[in-house]
Parts: structure tokens; sequence; C-alpha cells
């Protein structure tokens, strides 16, 4: 049934002269462009696209698309991603007019819709985290990680002048956090310091003891953590940053798994991101978009990014760019006098600036305000509560068989090992992920965290049904059981089979070239 | 909960499988002094229906580029969107996958990534693509850490007034912390003068950072400012107008080293400002500076063509703090939009739209400033000009007789006046927007005035340029009619 004609590159599918989309005629008085753009930054001619029809676009890209594996059509217990179900209405609604054709630069009195749902959002995601205050503007999470700590080394420089000290220069990360972690931390001017964890998961406090000091800005820890428990020793942990004078991160990528049971402010943390991408069941759309909103307390939020959404309450009148101080509880009522009006605050002297062109990725941050109107508060905590119900069902049917060295309770997500596997019948993690492929399931995350060796790391999300659990079980049961050979070389039904990694990294293709071997 | 399908029976079952005595019991090992002991506090759940509504009345209360004509840009446009874009981008198997971690049930985005990295090659005249970043902003900030990292200068980076002001201010906070000097040149003429470029640029500089055409619209002297820069052994990172490359040199073309853009130009809503694509490419010699995914082809065990994603060990995932950039979720589902949208027009349709921006904007320009057609209002159907039947190729590169029968019929339509309100703040040369002043300075008034006609009729850039409070930035894509520009004038008079 596949279609290899049209999947063909878009260049190899191309006809001189063929047309897809036209434009109308121009309807002004046209001149000639040589009077309008100088000649020396005129091209010769326009860049050699490919041309196309428009049934031969259409054909090509719908055939593109069944070649993946995503969420509306396949299991996806991608672990750290939260691949949860994307909802139908939201994208319907992301896209009514008075959302998506809205410029960035439109004055405030023809937008208060938007600021409207973006200050309650800002509100929402503050109660979720315990936390004081709110930015929406950065793209990602990985981009939340590297805001706040931009924030944390504007609150050290200020904390410095204030107290004659030295600046604070390490960021303490555990072995098990998330590449961005570390990445950030460099990205912001901070150096890295890595911490153990055991292997239960929970963090080595004698090593976290050895490392911390007056140098320590901040420690980055993700709970519940990678490997899917809940920190056992979160407060103790909290509770020496700070006496050492640090400020404690929250990678909140794993926040479906305590909505409404735990909030990250209330267990230690000073700052969080979001990944409304996952916990708030924003589309992936292929690689992306994200977004990434921070929530802080109260004193590191002058810092936040500006600039940031306020109401400005009815009965006084508003002087523009006032710093306003809107109270909390009101924005959750939801039937907001209609006399407040929202208004962008941008008089914060202390921000860090901008991380970003325009307000933030508006999109995911409609859907995530959908997705929480939609639970509500009941709604959010049942959530968590099925997503840890899912993983420790699939958890308790796993561990008979791949060894989890966690133990027998986890979170949202669990890691196996394949590690005896791949000593006893030199099967890796990758072989059984690509072997599950073959069997209609998208893969787990591998080698991921790299505290455990040969980690597979599942994350099912609570929008799966026992059955699909079941069925996933049982096939990771018959796969661990199979002769190595067979694993090796799967998967064996898909388009393709493995592919060559390591050619394409030694000798770079990375664009069309008309030479390229067509195949 | 609609999401959510587990039934008492299966809930027991599982609970039991796990040996947990209940839903609470497997919150065990969350410490009981750390949890929440309250609902939250957030609004009650909503039927679908219910959202829907809610949704809706909160949508109403916004004006829109459908009930409002907008002549908005700064970085964002109102460029039209051809369905199929839509439609295509609206196939769950593309927008509910994720990164393309396993090649062998992922072709169908390693492929998109691969020609979408193949078409910004091509429109950039550069050797290579990433397969996007967060946005334009932040692509430039990641294009400025690496010129940095590439060059070993870590002294000061030289960039240009005339960059966008968000792009500029993005910068300044990545490099904040890194103890890197940012340089501004002024651009009081509205575009980079060589001269005050040399002036700053020495060997400590890691690159330049300039625009084109720059954020007011203005088309600059690129090329001269590009050997500039070489010279000094800097890098160039240029900021650039997809769109504009219908027509214009390509950054690899006039010396651009890194080159990056705002992509949403090429089929993405304006949606408030994001999500958006950033758009990355640069010569081949820099490419392990790169920051973000990268996909490349090379064969399956059975010898046939694939994608993978390669040259990972630039990566945060693989190089953890030595990574080139953080960067991890990045915008796949614009890249995807784009690539629609650059197969859907082709070299012509890039050309024609591009045209069709700088002759529409030019004639409201000199509408603005010269004077009002002394025609009353017609319905724009009739009232759009017969065409000569010429080819796009007659009317774009050559000066002949439609050029001059064009602009003679420009001089009978419109009336000179002399004193109109309007004059243009800077005499080079523009593309899609211009920079107006009001004589009279009084912006805020006036776009308040045009607000209630029915016009976003542009971005005050006082709010950036102190010294530019009379003036605002008018853009013009391909979507404005004659008549829409028309009425424009007239409410702006
Ligand atoms: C634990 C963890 N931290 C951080 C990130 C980075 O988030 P993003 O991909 O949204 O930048 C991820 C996700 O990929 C993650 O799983």
């Amino acid at each position: 049934m596949r279609n290899t004609r049209d999947t063909k590159l878009l260049f190899e599918l191309s006809e001189a002269g063929r047309r897809a989309h036209r434009l109308p005629a121009c309807d002004v008085p046209e001149r000639p462009v040589s009077e309008l753009v100088p000649a020396n930054m005129l091209a010769a001619e326009p860049p050699a696209l490919p041309e196309l029809s428009e049934p031969q676009v259409v054909r090509h890209f719908a055939n593109l698309s069944q070649l993946n594996i995503s969420v509306d059509t396949h299991f996806y217990p991608l672990g750290s991603c939260t691949m949860k179900y994307n909802p139908k209405r939201n994208e319907r609604i992301a896209r009514l007019p008075g959302f998506a054709d809205l410029h960035p630069y439109q004055p405030e009195s023809t937008i208060q819709g938007m600021l409207q749902m973006l200050y309650e959002l800002q509100e929402y995601l503050q109660e979720i985290s315990g936390l004081d205050a709110c930015s929406l503007q950065p793209a990602a999470g990985a981009h939340g990680e590297l805001t706040a700590l931009w924030v944390a080394a504007a609150y050290f420089r200020d904390e410095s002048l204030k107290t004659g000290g030295e600046r604070r220069t390490k960021v303490l990360v555990p072995d098990s956090a998330h590449g961005t972690n570390p990445a950030s931390a460099s990205m912001a001017g901070f150096t890295t310091v890595t911490v153990k964890t055991l292997t239960s998961g929970a963090l080595d406090m004698d090593d976290l003891a050895r490392h911390l000091d007056d140098e320590v800005a901040v420690f980055m820890i993700t709970n519940p953590n990678t490997v899917g428990i809940f920190e056992p020793n979160m407060r103790e942990i909290a509770d020496r940053i700070h006496q050492a004078g640090g400020l404690v991160y929250l990678d909140g990528a794993n926040m479906n798994a305590i909505l409404g049971i735990a909030r990250p402010g209330d267990f230690g943390a000073d700052m969080q991101h979001y990944n409304p991408h996952k916990t708030f069941s924003g589309p992936h759309g292929g690689g992306g978009p994200g977004a990434g909103p921070i929530c802080v307390t109260e004193k590191l939020a002058p810092y936040l990014p500006t600039p940031v959404v306020v109401r400005v309450e009815g009965r006084e009148s508003r002087v523009e760019g006032q710093k306003s101080n809107p109270t909390p509880s009101l924005a959750l009522d939801p039937r907001p006098s209609t006399l407040d009006r929202y208004a962008l605050d941008y008089a914060r002297p202390q921000s860090i600036g901008r991380v970003r062109a325009f307000f933030g990725n508006v999109g995911v941050l409609l859907r995530a305000y959908c997705y929480i109107r939609t639970h509500g508060p009941d709604g959010l905590r049942r959530v968590s509560e099925n997503a840890v119900l899912n993983a420790n069902y699939l958890l308790s049917r796993v561990k008979h068989f791949l060894p989890v060295p966690q133990g027998d309770r986890c979170m949202h997500e669990f890691v196996a090992s394949a590690s005896k596997l791949k000593s006893d019948k030199g099967i890796a993690a990758m072989d059984i992920a690509k072997r599950l492929l073959d069997f209609g399931f998208h893969a787990p995350t591998v080698y991921f965290p790299l505290s455990v060796k040969e980690a597979i790391m599942i994350e099912p999300t609570e929008t799966e049904s026992k059955e699909t659990l079941d069925a996933f079980a049982e096939t990771l049961f018959n796969v661990v059981g199979e002769a190595p050979d067979v694993l090796h070389d799967a998967p064996h039904t898909t388009t393709i089979s493995r592919p060559d990694d390591v050619r394409a990294a030694r000798q770079p293709v990375l664009t069309y070239k008309s030479s390229n071997a067509t195949a | 909960m609609p999401y959510l399908y587990t039934t008492p029976e299966d809930q027991a079952a599982m609970l039991a499988a796990i040996g947990a005595s209940s839903l609470d019991d497997l919150f065990a090992m969350v410490p009981p002094e750390l949890r929440l002991n309250r609902p939250l506090n957030l609004p009650p759940a909503l039927t679908e229906l219910e959202l829907t509504q809610h949704m809706a009345a909160l949508a109403a209360r916004n004006e829109h580029a459908g009930t409002k004509v907008c002549f908005l840009g700064g970085g964002s446009y109102d460029h039209f969107i051809p369905a199929a874009v839509d439609e295509l981008a609206g196939r769950g198997e593309f927008y509910t996958s994720y990164t393309p971690y396993q090649a062998e049930v992922s072709q169908g985005n390693l492929q998109v990534v691969f020609e979408y990295q193949s078409l910004i090659t091509r429109l950039t005249g550069l050797d290579v693509s990433n397969a996007s970043l967060y946005d334009g902003g932040s692509a430039a900030a990641e294009g400025v850490l690496m010129a940095v990292s590439s060059t070993n200068r870590y002294g000061k980076v030289v960039v240009a007034a005339s960059v966008h002001p968000e792009y500029r201010q993005t910068i300044t906070t990545y490099l904040k912390d890194l103890g890197i000097e940012v340089v501004t040149v002024g651009t009081p003429t509205g575009v980079v003068r060589p001269q005050d470029l040399a002036a700053v640029v020495d060997d400590k500089t890691a690159c330049i950072v300039v625009q084109q055409p720059n954020f007011f619209g203005c088309i600059e002297d690129a090329a001269s400012l590009a050997s500039i820069a070489h010279d000094a052994g800097a890098l160039v990172v240029a900021a650039f107008d997809p769109i504009s490359l219908g027509l214009l040199k390509r950054p690899g073309d006039w010396g651009a080293d890194i080159a990056v853009a705002e992509g949403q130009s090429l089929g993405t809503p304006m949606q408030y400002g994001g999500p958006y694509l950033g758009i990355m490419a640069c010569r081949e010699k820099l490419i392990r500076r790169m920051p973000g995914r990268i996909a490349g082809e090379t064969v399956d065990r059975r010898g046939r063509r694939c994608f993978v994603l390669t040259l990972q060990t630039r990566e945060q995932h693989i190089r953890r703090e030595k990574a080139t950039s953080n960067v991890c979720t990045n915008q796949g589902l614009f890249a995807l939009r784009a690539t629609i949208y650059l197969a859907l027009l082709g070299p012509q349709g890039l050309k024609e739209t591009a045209n069709l921006c700088l002759q529409k904007s030019h004639y409201c320009a000199s509408l603005l400033c010269n004077g009002v057609p002394l025609a009353p209002p017609v319905p724009p159907r009739q009232h759009r000009q017969p065409q000569p039947p010429t080819t796009a190729d007659s009317s774009l590169h050559t000066s002949g007789a439609t050029g001059s029968a064009s602009a003679s019929l420009a001089a009978s339509t419109t009336s000179t006046s002399h004193n109109s309100r309007f004059q243009l703040a800077f005499a080079a040369p523009t593309f899609k927007e211009f920079v107006l002043r009001d004589k009279q300075d009084r912006v805020d008034e006036l776009l308040h005035q045009a607000l209630d006609a029915g016009f976003l009729a542009g971005v005050p850039l006082g709010q950036w340029y102190p010294e530019l409070n009379d003036c605002f930035l008018v853009a013009v894509t391909e979507k404005r009619t004659k008549s829409e520009i028309e009425s424009l004038a007239r409410s702006l008079d």
C-alpha cells in the first residue's frame, strides 16, 4: 500500500513550469522593480524552489504523514515526554480567528479577551505550583530553565551588591537530570557540578553535602525525578540549599504526576518551569512547539522577563505603564468584573529583559488554558491519579521480566534496565525499543536517564486504557524472550529497517543535491 | 473526566495487581507534610460545549486581522496562508507526533525536516540549515553565540540599531551573563552607514548583526557591511525576511555567514506572537557549532535511502553542559508549515508575493505622503485596474513599457497635495514596510482614529526609539487590496 512515487523528495517531483498557489494580479499601479530596489541587492532570479501542483503537494505530505507514529494513531510511552491525548476541542478553539489572527503589536484595547486568558493562565499556573509570580514568555521547557537561571543570576547580582559578597557561580545538577539542565546552566554563565544519585533514584545526600558551599547559586532538581520517584528527601534538600544561600529550581517536566497533590512552592522550590506541551496536552508537533512558562517566589518576581500581564481593576483609572499589584484571588473568579482591564506591564526595572521576540508561544498557552478549564481542580487531580495508576500498573506487570532498579512503586513513569539482558544475551535497550515498533507501539525513551544502565523509560500517561497497557506488557514480555538475532535486526515490518547512523554522521548529507541517490 | 476511561472495575483490578489499597496509597512516597491537602483554587470543570462557548466569548473580545484591516508588521505579518497548509499540517499523524527519535516510525517527519533544510539553504544561499529554533529573536541570539564560540572572540558583538528591537533585547539577555559587550551602531538615516560600522568593528568583534530588509523596512547596503566585518575577521549574522527573497539577493550571496529569520511569514498564523519558527542557516564550516536538531540522509540496512537525526554530538542530550545550545523541543510543526508553503508557492509564487508586497507598500507610501486619489471609494472588485497581460518576468525585472505606463497611471489617480500630514522618515529604499513621520506628532491619537475607522494602521516606534516618537511603521502584504490602501489613506488624512 505504500506509495513510494509521491514520497520522493519535493525536488525530485518538481517539473519546470508547474504552479500550485497563484496570486492575484497586481491591482495597484506597478513600478519597475529596478526603480525600487538597488541593483546590487536584487537577485537575478528567485531561489530554486521546487515547482509542483497543488494535488501533488497534498499527496506528498499526506503520504509522508502516514510514515509517522503519532499519539492519534498509536500508544506512545515515550518516558519524560508525557505523550498524552491532544484534545481536538482545543485545536478547533485555537483556530478561532479571534485568537489565530491577532497581531502581536495590536493595541491593548483590541486584545482584552486574549490578555484576560493569559492573565488567568498566569494565575492558574501560580496556584498549581504554589509560587507567587509567573512569566509566560519562554518558548519551551529548556528555554524556561534558561530564563529562570538568568533570573537567579540577576537576583544574586543584586544580592552581592547588597552584601558585598562574591557572586555565586555554580549550579548543582543530579546525574539523572535531563541534558537541558546542565546545558542551560552553561548558557547562563554558570559552572555545572554533577551530584550523584543512588540506585533507588534518590539523591545521594552525602554527595550533595560534599558539593554544597557558598558558591552554589542554584540546585536544579526534577521532582518527581527522571527515574519516576518522588524525591524522598525533598524538604531536607531544599532546606540545605536555602541554608547555604542557594535557590532551588524545579524542572517541572514531570508535573503530570502531582497536579493538585503536591506543589513545588510548598516543597521548597523557588522557581519552576512547566512543559504545557506535556502536562497540559499541547500537541508535540513532530518536535515542537512547546512553551516553558516559569513561576517564581515573590523575591524573584521583579526579575521576570517583560512584559507580564496585569489586571487593572475597573474602579481605578488606568495609568499607562504603571506597575499594578493585582490581588491573586480575584483572577480565580470565573466571571471577573467587565470593568476590569488587562494590560501589559513593561515598567519592571529589575527585569532580565526579553528572552525572545513577542509575547510567547501563545497558541500552546491557549491550549493549556483550555485543558485546565476542562478539568477544573478535581479533574486535574484525577489526571495525576490516573497517570500514576497507569504507570504503577505497568510497572507491576513489567518488573517480573525486566528489572526495575528503583523498586516496586513509581509516580507517573518508571525506568527499567536491560543491563542484565545485555550482559547475558547481548540484547540492548535499543534492540527492545526497535522490536516494539514491529508490534505497533512507539518505543519508550531509551538511554535516559544516564544514571541507569541500558535505561528503558516508560511513561504511559493517564489517557491509555487498561487493555492497551495489558497489550503493551504482553508484547514487551514476548520481545524480551525472543532470540537475540531477531531483536538485533528489528524492526522488520516498518517502512525502513535500521538506518546507518554512523554513515549519516561521518558523511553528512544535510540537503538535497541533484546528485543525491534516488534509491 | 473527558480523556480518562478507566472504569471502577479496571481501577480495582489495577490497584490489586499493584498491591495498593487505594489511589491515595499510590502516592505513599510523597511525604504527607509536603502534600496539598485542599483542592486547587481553580474554576470548576467545563464541558466541551461550555468551554467552546467560554472561549468564543473571549475570542469575541479581540479585534483581529479579520475585523480590522491589518497594516501591522515589525516581524509578524498578515500574509495569506493557502488552505492546503492548514489541512496538511492539521493531520494528527504530523501534529501529535514528537521529535523523530525512532527513525523507522518517523520517516514522514524526518523527510519533512530534510526537505525543510534543503529549502532553507536554497532560500538563503547558505550551505546548511538546522531543523528550527524557537523564533526569530532567539535564533538571532543563538546565531550570535555561535559566532562568538567559533571566532573565539568573547570581547564584543556589534548590532545595528535597525535590527528588530526585540531581537536586540533578546541578544542582550543571552549575552549579559557571559560578559560579552553588545555595541549598538546607530542608524539615524534608517540604515547602517558603512563608516559608522567600520568605526566600531575591530579584532575583538565576534560578529556584526544586521537585518535585511531591516526593522524599518529599509534595504541595507548589506554587502558593504559584510565586507567591513570580514576584513576585521568578524562573522556576519543576518536576520532576513523569507518573503523578501523572492526579489532580494540571498544572505549567503551578499556575505552573511549565519542567517536567521522569523519564519512566521511562511504559512504560520500571527496568533499574537507565537508559536512561530526560528530559522537558522550557516556556512558549512560552522556546522559543528550549530544549535538544534539536524536531519541527514543515510541508508537503512537494505540500502534504501532514509533520513535520521544526525550530528547529535552537538546536542544537550549527549554533550550536556558542553552542548552548543540547550534547545530540545523546537518548532517542528512550523517548519512543516513552511515546507508546505514553499512547496505550494514555488519560485514564481514567492517572487510574485514579494513583488506584490513591494508594489503595494510603495503605492501605500506614496499615497500617504503625496496625496489621496480623487476618485470616490468604489467596491474593490469594480475598482481593480485592468492589468496588461504581461508575464511576471517582464513586469518584474525590466523597466520597459509596462513600468512607465503604470507610473503615469499612478500620477493620474493621485492628487499631489503639498501639505500632506506624513513624510517618509527615511530616504533609503524599502521592501514591504516603511516608517512614516507624522508632522503633527500625534501618533497615538492618529492610530486610535484609524482603529475606529477599521484599520490597524501601524506600529508606533517611540516605545523602542525615543527619537522616532513621531513615527510609525506600516506594513503592506500581498493581502492588502488597492481599495483597502486607499481607504486607509483617506481615513488618515
Ligand atoms: C526532564 C526534562 N527536563 C527538561 C526538558 C526540556 O523541555 P523542552 O523539550 O520543552 O525544552 C525535558 C523534555 O524534553 C525533560 O524531559
